[in-house]
């Protein structure tokens, strides 16, 4: 049995300690907004937060969340900084597919959290790992750029 | 499986009256054609001879004022759930906060107008239902006007309807398209259907937001990946890693031992390992003991390919275009130039691994998936199935990007998935990794070209000779009657056949030899490798007669060509000639012609490290009229991004029958830190709206390549970029 708070709400799973958290907020928890893309960090679709940080879901074993805060993209628009980004995105008209952006919309809150007037340079740093095959990396920026001049 | 014989029968033209009460709405269906004209495969009876039911329609309009459209083309990204609603409404004038999207069932009256069959692809979805959609939307409109007139008593001609509401002639009274929706149903179809003058256009050609970005930033739009039913059960299949290997024997005694699996079984791909979630699937299938019968694959390799299709070069091919006589303007020529090209696989990498979800009852088969091609799919799952396809049901989901994967000829991926709903007896998610996505197959050819090209004293090419070698992506698809003609497949050699320059003496020819890799369309299909070799090649004609690179193109263009405006406006905003570029930076321009659009990018590059660093891409297209100038702008940045990601870094080889390449990290794809500045410029136009979802991406890699040679003087010849090393 592991204990942990996701998005905002205490939450047990049962689950083998090396499920990496992805499968178990997909499969388990039936939280389908985090996204498989690669399986080994490669992409960052899968990006949640852990405890404020952004990290990478299909790499995180489940025990390691245990006792500490796991938000995802379904309870991202509960914090102002997700819901500025929310909001950017939305002016910006960011997505295509959509398929990555759930990762880069949590990467993005997890930059502005931290630094919330980015330099193009911390923009890059915390964005290159997330990988969109539509091209809208210039949007993304756009729009992280739009939250920051709203948001703070 | 397929009546060709219908292909060459003219367009009909009808309208099929499809009217039905639905929940008290309007429900409005339309046909056109129901076979035939340009299309590619005629749709099989069993669906051809389908009725047509109530659901069947693109207009459903409730008592309650909300307007669902329902869309017939998959949404990959390319905003077909924005545009097509647009050119609806154009006509129908609802407000466009009510309007919901519904994705269309399998029907024949969802059939491409070209087609014949349900299909997203070929950058067709706008031009195609130009018309179509347009007169969907006046039909229902001129119902809703009518069933008010008829409550009103008074002439129909004498009231107009507008954002969502029927005007009585007295100008006070109004009714809203709910309140008549019912009694509009009810009406025979008017025969006549006249559409607006395009100068009244409220909505074509304005910027609408899309109307699928709130689901897609919450994490709330459902791909096939997030269907889930409730005794769904996660399957992941292991394949032979050797294209045209099949099963031996396998051992599945490990792999039965991890909690959660539910059961190993034999497929006709491979092994199927069940169980209750991807994790414990994956664990299990990577403990599976399997003995392949690798077959002659095996002996396959990137290497000896290349060596096989360069010897092929240097033989006579099929011929695809013959223009004067080339052995005779090689004679009249004063430098010659002899180029050898080579591109090479590629995997499309949808963000979203492709994946199917089954539901299979001996009476009826639910089949949830990000398809592009809804026909050939369902045919084939009811193959498999032993059902009539009428007995299958497609619910298309949100597509995490599909560039051509997701539109199998084969249907491979759904053949598949029902094979293995089959096996287990119980609904089945079958879910690719990246790594059986990367080496999967249906790639992007791997093409070899060979050009001569020669210019004349007063630097005019005279002759120009281009052998093509590839695998057909056309041989044995339903499309191969209808693509391959004298042993030419049109897709292999589209954009070299059909060079734009006036070049007296052409010869293009082409050799299609077999593989057991698969091969598939890839966004641009042919001209992905055309546009690179042509583009270069006539870029080094242009500096081996000392001419500038733009002039020397508009110079061989002629006077009508669609070409040089594009070619025109790229220069001018990207200050071609007129702006130095930065120091250690250089300009490289390409135009190309691709699904009815003329796209011109001129690329500013500069070597960092020894690496292709492309700071900026000006970009100018002509796609005819412009239905949401942004989702064009959006495609053509997306089209540039793909072809640059394959331009730097993608490539699939082969050794001893298997690809290499397996993740992200070593199949890299463009990232953040790599994006170039892009400026999209469309040149005006009332032509009739053409593609834009692919041609982006074929002039990027020869606007890096020919920006690279003003960089280093050095001729590329090879992609991807990264296997070469810059000084």
């Amino acid at each position: 049995m592991i204990a942990f708070t996701l998005n905002g709400r205490p939450t047990t799973v049962e689950a083998d300690p090396g499920t990496p958290l992805l499968w178990v907020l997909r499969d388990q928890l039936q939280l389908t907004g985090t996204k498989y893309g690669c399986g080994i960090a490669q992409c960052g679709a899968c990006t949640v937060h852990l405890d404020g940080r952004a990290v990478r879901s299909c790499v995180t074993p489940v025990s390691m969340v245990s006792g500490k805060r796991v938000t995802t993209i379904e309870g991202i628009g509960e914090t102002p900084v997700g819901r500025a980004i929310q909001k950017a995105w939305q002016e910006v008209d960011v997505p295509q597919c959509g398929y990555c952006q759930s990762g880069q919309i949590m990467a993005a809150a997890a930059l502005l959290a931290e630094h919330p007037r980015p330099s193009e340079a911390q923009i890059v740093a915390a964005m290159d790992g997330i990988l969109c095959r539509c091209g809208t990396y210039n949007r993304i920026r756009k729009a992280i750029l739009e939250a920051a001049a709203g948001g703070a | 499986m397929f009546s060709l014989n219908e292909l060459q029968r003219p367009a009909r033209r009808k309208f099929l009256r499809d009217l039905a009460v639905l929940g008290g709405g309007l429900v409005i269906g339309f046909r056109l054609p129901e076979k035939g004209g340009r299309a590619w495969a005629a749709e099989a009876t069993a669906t051809g001879g389908e009725k047509v039911y109530p659901p069947n329609a693109f207009i459903r309009i409730a008592p309650d004022d909300s307007v669902t459209l329902v869309v017939n083309k998959s949404e990959m990204g390319q905003g077909v759930y924005t545009s097509l609603p647009m050119l609806i409404n154009e006509e129908l004038d609802a407000p466009w906060e009510r309007i919901r999207i519904e994705p269309a069932p399998v029907a024949a009256v969802y059939n491409h107008t070209q087609f014949g069959l349900q299909l997203t692809g070929g950058s067709t979805s706008v031009a195609s239902s130009w018309e179509q959609l347009r007169r969907v939307g006046a039909s229902a409109r001129l119902l809703l006007i009518e069933a008010a007139a008829r409550r009103w008593g008074v002439p129909a001609t004498a009231c107009k309807a507008e954002n969502g509401r029927i005007f009585h002639p007295d100008g006070r009274t109004s009714l809203s398209y709910g309140e008549v929706a019912e009694e509009a149903g009810k009406l025979p179809l008017p025969s006549e259907v006249p559409l607006k003058d395009p100068k009244d256009f409220k909505w074509i050609g304005k910027s609408l937001k899309r109307l699928d970005t709130p689901e897609k930033i919450t994490g709330k739009a459902v791909f096939g990946i997030d269907v889930r039913l409730p005794d769904m059960v996660t399957v992941l299949v292991a394949r032979c890693p050797v294209f045209g290997g099949k099963l031996k024997q396998f051992d599945a005694t490990e792999a039965l031992k991890v909690p959660g699996v539910v059961g190993v079984y034999e497929v006709p791909t491979g092994v199927a390992v069940a169980a209750s979630g991807f994790w414990p699937a994956k664990t299990a299938r990577d403990l599976l003991q399997i003995e392949w019968d690798e077959g002659e694959g095996a002996a396959l390799s990137t290497a000896k390919l290349r060596e096989s299709y360069f010897a092929l070069a240097r033989t006579p091919g099929a011929v695809a275009r013959r223009d004067g006589d080339v052995v005779s303007g090689f004679k009249a020529a004063v430098k010659t130039v002899h180029a050898e090209y080579e591109v090479p696989y590629l995997a499309h990498a949808p963000m979203e691994p492709l994946n199917v979800t089954v539901d299979l009852r001996p009476d009826h088969c639910t089949i949830w998936t990000g398809t592009q091609s809804q026909t050939l799919d369902r045919m084939a799952a009811a193959t498999v199935a032993g059902l009539q396809p009428e007995e299958v049901e497609i619910h298309t989901t949100y597509l995490g990007g599909g560039f051509g994967r997701r539109a199998n000829p084969h249907a491979d991926f759904v053949t598949e998935a029902v094979q293995v709903a089959k096996a287990v007896g119980r609904p089945v998610q079958v879910i690719w990794t990246r790594e059986d996505d990367l080496r999967g197959g249906y790639y992007r050819p791997m093409w070899v070209d060979v050009i001569e090209a020669a210019i004349d004293k007063g630097g005019k090419p005279v002759a120009w000779k281009h052998t093509i070698v590839g695998q057909s992506i056309m041989e044995s698809t339903p499309m191969a009657a209808v693509m391959i003609k004298d042993g030419v497949d049109a897709a292999s050699v589209e954009g070299a056949a059909t060079i734009p320059y006036q070049i007296p003496n052409v010869q293009v020819e082409l050799h299609s030899p077999k593989s057991p890799v698969p091969v598939q369309w890839w966004r641009s299909v042919g001209h992905s490798h055309t546009a690179f070799v042509v583009e270069t090649m006539i870029d080094e004609l242009a500096h081996l007669a000392r001419q500038d690179p733009v002039k020397f193109r508009l110079s061989l263009l002629p006077r009508t060509s669609r070409h040089r405006a594009v070619l025109q406006l790229a220069a001018q905003k990207a200050g071609w000639g007129k702006v130095k570029p930065t120091a250690g930076h250089a300009f490289g321009v390409a135009v190309h012609e691709s699904f009815g659009s003329v796209v011109a990018e001129i690329a500013e590059v500069s070597l960092e490290n020894g690496q292709v660093r492309v700071h900026r891409v000006v970009a100018a297209v002509d796609c005819g009229r412009v239905i949401n100038p942004d989702g064009v702008v959006q495609q053509i940045e997306g089209g540039i991004v793909y072809g640059l990601a394959a331009a730097l870094h993608g490539e699939i080889t082969l050794e001893g029958g298997r690809p290499v390449q397996s993740n992200f990290h070593d199949y890299p794809i463009l990232r953040h830190s790599e994006m170039p500045r892009v400026e999209v410029h469309l040149v005006p136009s009332e032509a009739p709206p053409s593609g834009v979802g692919e041609p982006g991406t074929p002039p990027i890699a020869p606007a890096v390549a020919n920006a690279l040679f003003v960089l280093t003087g050095k001729r590329v010849r090879r992609l991807p970029l990264a296997r070469e090393t810059f000084a």
